[in-house]
């Protein structure tokens, strides 16, 4: 009698621990929707394929263990792939499952036929299409452990509508042996030995640690490293949250966007020990000046991203806890006083920080008076932009899987949907979205998931009317040309503008009102005075909330890097 | 340089589409490619013929390595390995030109495999370099036609 493929697959979930899944039904998923309506398993009907996936991700990023998301053939499969791509890039740990034309039809361009594997070859860690429903069992088994082991990632399952409705005799394995993918975990024991003698003489060491510490759960060997050696920590932005930014020694985040003072040091070192960190462009700036005093150590459990960009002295393959944990057993500390207290003085010298303008709403302000009013305890999602860097430089975080942003492929529309997957992993949390009035729009119809779900997820909209970082890179390096960046421009408006002003057209949308016709709850905020008291009823309030903080419109990120320059030509502005 | 890699890869399909995209998405091209099944039926070896200086090419090798697909790659060192490549050549042949062509064909130890009035057609095996010199005699006389494989490669001895 044995199990028919949809059953395969949702007994796999079951198996596999699966709690959740984010999806959307479709005519090739039927059959799987069927057996999902008597499983145990929780689904979550979305409004948009590409928020089920965000919203996986999400639920993987907060909680470490792998994202499901279920979609159609066709066009519920092309859906996923921004969000595919997104968790692709940074290394999330997602099973995406869509449905497919019956096997037959392969190939003749049937109704919602679409190559999803050939598609998501080069944005997947592996993917499937499964043609015989005996391989099946081995299949899911296999891809949810590719997604969860060595450099997690995404891996997409394509089971035609036929396979999910034959039936099998083969039972879910129990363990999995894949030749060609045995990752490795433990460092090479010379290789940390020579970390260690680097760190003893080393005057000027610094850590730049990545999201890998967090992803191997290396936190806390990372700090215990720390008290030993009492080396400072700057980290990425998919690393933040790793380090305590609160502790003497964080340097907070580095690179474009990031502090002075992280990027001094970086300049300015002798030893960088790269933790599970890639050396992506919006880090390194100017990669033949990046570090040009350091000697460089990269821990990394990809053998590919080790002297892909940079040349390394010392490269250790492994898992960032492990060659941490191993690496704390020999490690002693250098003679690093002079530079700590350097390092101080510059912490001291150039705060990130901002002009305030009286009653104006500073979106940096918001920011902050989140971190106050969540007593830093709050999971906090970004979209991407401006405020996603308001909200890395900002808030400070202390502990892992708190801040969830999409660093890799710098995906618009992913924060809301992320946060919802985080609400849903956290029921008691408080999750914040921090927004940009361009990037909500992107998935804002998940208004309706939230609500009837009930996840009392915050969105704080930091509303300048614009698509704020296109409009500050157009301010600094094309003149101040606001070519399709303005989102309160309409007919009326001349067809070149350059100046904000009172005359512009009223916004679209009206957020209050989008907010409400969800069912959802709606503020707008247009005084300093009134940020906090609006916080403090958000996350009071049991339903979402869409704050619209009104804020300045031309404010802008800083300190920056321009894009390819060396850390040291950082641009200050005025604050 | 040149590098010849020797990857050997699960028989499975849609491996060929995932190597050929990794070398297509990095902006690398690819001189040759030729793959077969190997002893073992699961298993195909392709050898892959690929320009690059050596920081490309430990990057290529990398990122073969990721792929869940790939069992092993070999980037062959000059000198360690025999490499050899087919050609059928289809020549224009008169019977006044016979004699002439047969002749070189017998230099490169090539054998004929089919033979009309106004052609011929033969098989030849060998180094890119032999191959090469085969083809530029040949072209005097109208090649109507050749197909040619890329190179195959192995270690040589044990390894």
């Amino acid at each position: 009698m044995g199990m028919t493929g949809a059953e395969v697959i949702v007994d796999a979930l079951i198996k596999e621990d699966v709690k959740a899944v984010f999806g959307y039904p479709g005519g090739a998923v039927i059959d799987i929707f069927d057996c999902l309506y008597d499983s145990p398993i929780n689904f979550y009907l979305v409004r948009h394929e590409q928020a089920a996936a965000h919203a996986a991700d999400g639920y993987a990023k907060a909680t470490g263990k792998p994202g499901v998301c279920l979609a159609t053939s066709g066009p519920g499969a092309t859906n996923l792939v921004t969000g595919i791509a997104t968790a692709n890039m940074d290394s999330i740990p997602m099973v995406a499952i869509t449905g497919q034309v019956p096997a037959a039809m392969i190939g003749n361009d049937a109704f919602q036929e679409v190559d999803i594997t050939g598609i998501t070859r080069p944005i997947t860690k592996h993917n499937y299409l499964v043609k015989d429903v005996n391989d099946l069992p081995v299949i899911m088994k296999e891809a949810f452990y590719i997604a969860s082991t060595g450099r997690p990632g995404p891996v997409l399952i394509d089971v035609p509508k036929n396979v999910q409705q034959q039936r099998t005799n083969v039972t879910y394995p129990d363990s999995v042996k894949i030749r060609g993918y045995q990752p490795t975990y433990q460092g090479h024991a010379k290789q940390i030995e020579k970390i260690a003698e680097a760190i003893k003489k080393a005057k000027r060491p610094l850590i730049y640690a990545g999201g890998g510490v967090l992803i191997s759960g290396g936190s806390e060997e990372l700090l215990k490293l720390v008290e030993k050696t009492r080396i400072p920590v700057t980290t990425t932005l998919m690393g933040l949250g790793c380090f305590p930014e609160t502790h003497p020694l964080s340097l907070k985040m580095l690179g474009m966007h990031g502090s002075k003072y992280a990027n001094f040091a970086v300049m300015e070192c002798d030893l960088l020990i790269s933790i599970g960190a890639r050396f992506d462009d919006r880090i390194t700036g100017k990669i033949s000046e990046f570090a040009p005093h350091a000697k460089i150590i990269h821990i990394d459990i990809d053998p590919s991203a080790i002297s892909k960009n940079v040349t390394v002295h010392v490269p250790v393959v492994g898992d960032a806890r492990q060659v941490l944990a191993d690496l704390n057993k020999i490690v002693e500390q250098g003679d690093v006083h002079a530079w700590v207290d350097t390092i101080a003085a510059w912490k001291k010298e150039h705060p990130l920080s901002y002009s305030d303008e009286g009653d104006i709403i500073k979106p940096q302000y918001v920011v902050e008076k989140i971190y106050e009013v969540t007593q830093g305890d709050a999971i906090i999602t970004t979209e991407v932009g401006q405020n996603q860097m308001w909200a890395a430089q900002f808030y400070k975080y202390t502990v892992p899987r708190q801040f969830l942003s999409s660093g890799g492929l710098g995906t618009m529309g992913y924060g809301f949907p992320a946060a919802i997957g985080a609400q849903i992993a956290f029921p008691h949390k408080t999750v914040f979205d921090i927004a940009g009035d361009g990037s909500i729009q992107m998935n804002i119809q998940e208004l309706a998931t939230a609500v009837t779900y009930k996840l009392p997820v915050n969105i704080a909209i930091l509303n300048n009317n614009y698509l704020g970082m296109v409009r500050q890179w157009q301010e600094l390096f094309y003149g101040k040309r606001y070519s399709g960046t303005c989102l309160a421009r309409d007919k009326t408006c001349p067809k070149k503008c350059d100046v904000p002003g009172t005359q512009c057209p009223t916004e679209i949308p009206d957020f209050v009102k989008v907010a409400e016709g969800y069912s959802a709850v709606g503020m707008r905020i247009t005084k300093k005075a009134d940020v906090e008291p609006a916080l403090r009823e958000a996350i009071k309030t049991k339903n979402v909330v869409v704050m619209d903080f009104v804020v300045s419109r031309e404010e802008n990120v800083f300190p920056m890097v321009p894009a390819n320059a060396s850390l040291k030509q950082m641009i200050s502005g005025i604050s | 340089m040149q590098h010849t890699l020797s990857v050997l890869v699960e028989n499975k399909s849609g491996v060929l589409a995932r190597v050929a995209g990794l070398f297509s998405g990095r902006g690398f091209n690819i001189q040759s490619l030729t793959v077969c099944q190997t002893e073992d039926e699961a298993m195909s070896r392709m050898t892959i013929v690929v320009n690059g200086d050596d920081a490309v090419l430990e990057q290529v090798s990398k990122q073969l390595n990721k792929l869940i697909d790939v069992i092993k790659v070999h980037d062959l060192h000059p000198n360690t390995f025999v490499e050899t490549q087919l050609i059928l050549v289809n020549v224009n042949c008169s019977s006044k030109e016979r004699s002439e062509i047969l002749q070189i064909v017998d230099i490169f130890n090539g054998k004929i495999v089919d033979v009309t009035s106004k052609s011929i057609i033969f098989e030849a095996t060998g180094s890119g370099e032999k191959i090469e010199s085969l083809v530029n005699l040949l072209s005097p006389f109208g090649i109507r036609e050749m197909a040619r494989t890329g190179s195959v490669a192995l270690h040589k001895g044990l390894q």
